[in-house]
């Protein structure tokens, strides 16, 4: 058995590290970060390391917060704002969605506010309605927002440095059911995030299993599992929701002829349509096999009751048994 | 940050027996029970999430039992009452009903909520408790356009909303300050202010550690009391609410208190807290508002050691019932995710 140096948790520790030690214009601002249980391991010791001035732990004032990353990063700074949950942030609307999204093509193109806003996707535990929202289909709604979900180790890494280092702000969403993932991390190679697509993280023949975020470790982990019952699934990551570059996907469910898309949020309205649509409306009528099919949460607040909690979320087996139905 | 707050929030001072003048055992009796049921119940809420019996997250604010037990003495069940994530006393102070916060928390279709909420998300609307929420500052805005509907209704009920010292960072708040006074707002800003904001104490996010400086930028009256005196807090909640009956608008009470347990679940969190140390929790457990209290009424000849002692057990067995049972009874049933979505739906049967 091998070691594994790092686990999703760590990775994007890594990313904090790195991007902090060469980019002096890096600062970290957000709730917990002096004392940051609130996030797993990702950010253990980086007030530390690095000392306060770089890393703000700040008052409850999401709109604040992210206001000021949002100005600060107009300034010349390269800024992260850390929200612990998803939810949390909704009170910093404003500056991300009227402001941030927008600043650039109200000025003409004159000025890019690079902020990178760190989100958490935190549910489970009976935590409920207002501790559990994946909200990134929204997100990925507004241009001018560049939305990025890493599934993997190593995107935890690199796509944190590379949402840093690009000139656009960026929400870099995180999801804390991925933290125990584990692999090696090579040494950092800075990416451009502009060229980043969605990716082939499993090649097969019969169907196409096209997810992001957690859902993505799910995917891969239902994969294997429809190895053994002889069905090829090519399992595609989406990883930048938006802009998106669906031709990676076109072009498999093109190849399988089943097309199954699954998704941590809600069904309606929800980005597992979005996909959907912009892979259809390119191919001809004829493509498919069977129509294809979405899992997404059932249109309702996340519920705390374990009994109920335990039916809401989306599960390896499910995914199995709605992909093994196609056949 | 400036110490606007002094002797209120030092650990070392307040110790004592509460004052008692011109109080009789038939107000005070009630609200050293009323307290002493929130902390039972809420020690059997640290037992059960340690045992892992509770599956998810519980606030407990033990150590701040006479603020909402202070304050209720003086609400009515026509009153709008919100509260926030650690608001399992401002629910038993209107409502003793133990059993069903234990139901509620165990995720059980008796509960509060019918167990569609848990320990962060409780109602009780028949008395007067119109919803609490973990997202900090979630309900403040609402409580007060809860007020502005007892106005325009022409009644003569509050709206009031509990708010930590950390909610008090967040803009909302501010604007409901503001609001509230310009359209004279029969409602009630509760502050507990038990110096921290999860892990934080106050001195590492405010500039002065006294929240009543804002009802002060705002015009509105205020009173600042000790937490941890529930007789004090009975009789300055009972001049501000009076008043905000009356039709004179708005008020603040800011209390200033400690939480014995951490942030979230049984631990002190001293590891965590920033700011937070075993010796400041010890000082702070001297300042109990319970013993005060009874220390004050035993003094007086009016409650003795053995009294307490009996409602302690008589408390403790109606408690290990009222947990057994909920324990026993049934989860929400499989169509409740779905069906308490909207009010109604067409194809509801
Ligand atoms: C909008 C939002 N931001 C952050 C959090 C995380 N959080 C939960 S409770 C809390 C501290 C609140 O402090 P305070 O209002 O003083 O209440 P206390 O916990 O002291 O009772 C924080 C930051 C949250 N639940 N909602
Ligand atoms: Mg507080």
């Amino acid at each position: 058995m091998t070691v594994k140096k790092h686990n999703y948790g760590t990775a994007i520790l890594a990313a904090f590290e790195y991007l902090l030690e060469k980019y002096p214009e890096v600062f970290v601002i957000g709730q917990g970060l002096w004392s940051p249980w609130y996030v797993g391991n990702s950010m253990t010791d980086l007030d530390k390391k690095f000392g306060i001035k770089r890393i703000i732990d700040t008052p409850v004032s999401e709109s604040a917060c992210t206001g000021a990353a949002v100005g600060a990063s107009l300034a010349g700074m390269k800024p992260i704002v850390v929200h612990p949950r998803m939810d949390f942030m909704l009170y910093a609307i404003d500056p991300i969605v009227n402001q941030a999204a927008k600043w650039s093509h109200m000025f003409g193109g004159q000025a890019h506010p690079g902020a990178t806003i760190r989100c958490i996707i935190n549910r489970g535990g009976e935590q409920g309605a207002q501790h559990s929202q994946a909200l990134h289909a929204w997100f990925a709604h507004v241009p001018g927002l560049r939305v990025v979900m890493p599934s993997t180790v190593s995107d935890a890494r690199d796509l944190l440095i590379a949402s840093v280092l690009c000139k656009d702000p960026v929400m870099y969403i995180d999801d804390r059911w991925l933290y125990e993932q584990e692999d090696d991390l090579s040494p950092v190679v800075e990416l451009d995030l502009l060229s980043q697509r969605p990716m082939i993280t499993q090649d097969g023949s019969d169907i196409t299993i096209v997810s992001s975020g957690h859902t993505s470790l799910l995917a891969r982990e239902a994969a294997k599992q429809l190895d053994s019952k002889n069905i090829s699934a090519e399992v595609i990551d989406i990883r930048i929701l938006n802009p998106l570059d669906a031709d990676v996907i076109i072009n498999s469910v093109k190849k399988t002829r089943r097309f199954l898309v699954i998704d941590s949020g809600w069904l309606s309205g929800g980005f597992s349509a979005e996909i959907i649509a912009k892979v259809l409306e390119k191919l001809p009528v004829d493509s498919l096999l069977i129509p294809p099919v979405r899992m997404a949460l059932p249109d309702a607040p996340a519920p705390t009751s374990r009994v109920l909690e335990k039916d809401y979320y989306i599960s390896t087996n499910d995914i199995v048994k709605r992909a093994t139905d196609l056949f | 940050m400036k110490n606007d707050l002094k002797d209120l929030s030092n650990p070392e001072k307040c110790h004592g027996a509460v004052s008692i003048a011109n109080q009789d055992i038939g107000s005070l009796k009630p609200m050293l029970k009323s307290m002493l049921l929130i902390r039972k119940a809420e020690q059997h809420l640290a037992l059960g999430r340690k045992n892992g019996l509770i599956g998810g997250p519980v606030h407990l604010g033990v150590g701040q039992e006479a603020i909402a037990v202070g304050i209720s003495q003086n609400l009515k069940s026509t009153d709008y009452i919100f509260g926030a994530h650690r608001s399992h006393s401002h629910l038993l102070a209107l409502n003793p009903d133990f059993y069903r916060l234990f139901a509620e928390v165990l995720g059980k279709e008796t509960g509060f909520s019918k167990g569609m909420g848990g320990s962060m998300h409780l109602y009780d609307q028949q008395n007067g408790f119109y919803g609490s929420v973990p997202i900090v500052a979630g309900t403040v805005a609402l409580a007060l356009g809860a007020a502005i509907a007892a106005k325009l209704q022409e009644t003569d009920h509050i709206g009031l909303a509990y708010i930590g010292d950390g909610a008090v960072e967040e803009g909302v708040v501010h604007e409901s300050f503001n609001l509230a006074k310009i359209q004279d707002a029969p409602m009630l800003f509760v502050i507990e202010n038990n110096l921290f904001a999860s892990h934080m104490n106050i001195s590492l996010r405010q500039p002065s550690d006294m929240i009543s400086r804002f009802a002060v930028a705002n015009d509105i009256p205020y009173k600042l009391v000790d937490g941890n005196d529930v007789v004090a807090i009975a009789k300055a909640s009972k001049e501000l609410i009076d008043d905000i009956r009356s039709g004179k608008g708005p008020a603040l009470i800011e209390l200033v208190t400690y939480r014995w347990y951490g942030h979230v679940d049984w631990r002190d969190d001293v590891d965590v807290g920033v700011e937070r140390s075993l010796d400041d929790i010890e000082n702070w457990r001297k300042r109990d508002p319970i013993k005060r209290l009874s220390k004050a009424m035993i003094d007086a000849e009016m409650w003795s050691q053995n009294q307490e002692v009996d409602l302690n057990n008589e408390l403790e067995e109606s408690m290990k019932s009222a947990w057994d049972k909920a324990m026993s009874d049934p989860y929400p049933s499989s169509d409740a995710t779905l069906k308490y979505v909207y009010a109604e739906s067409k194809n509801d049967s």
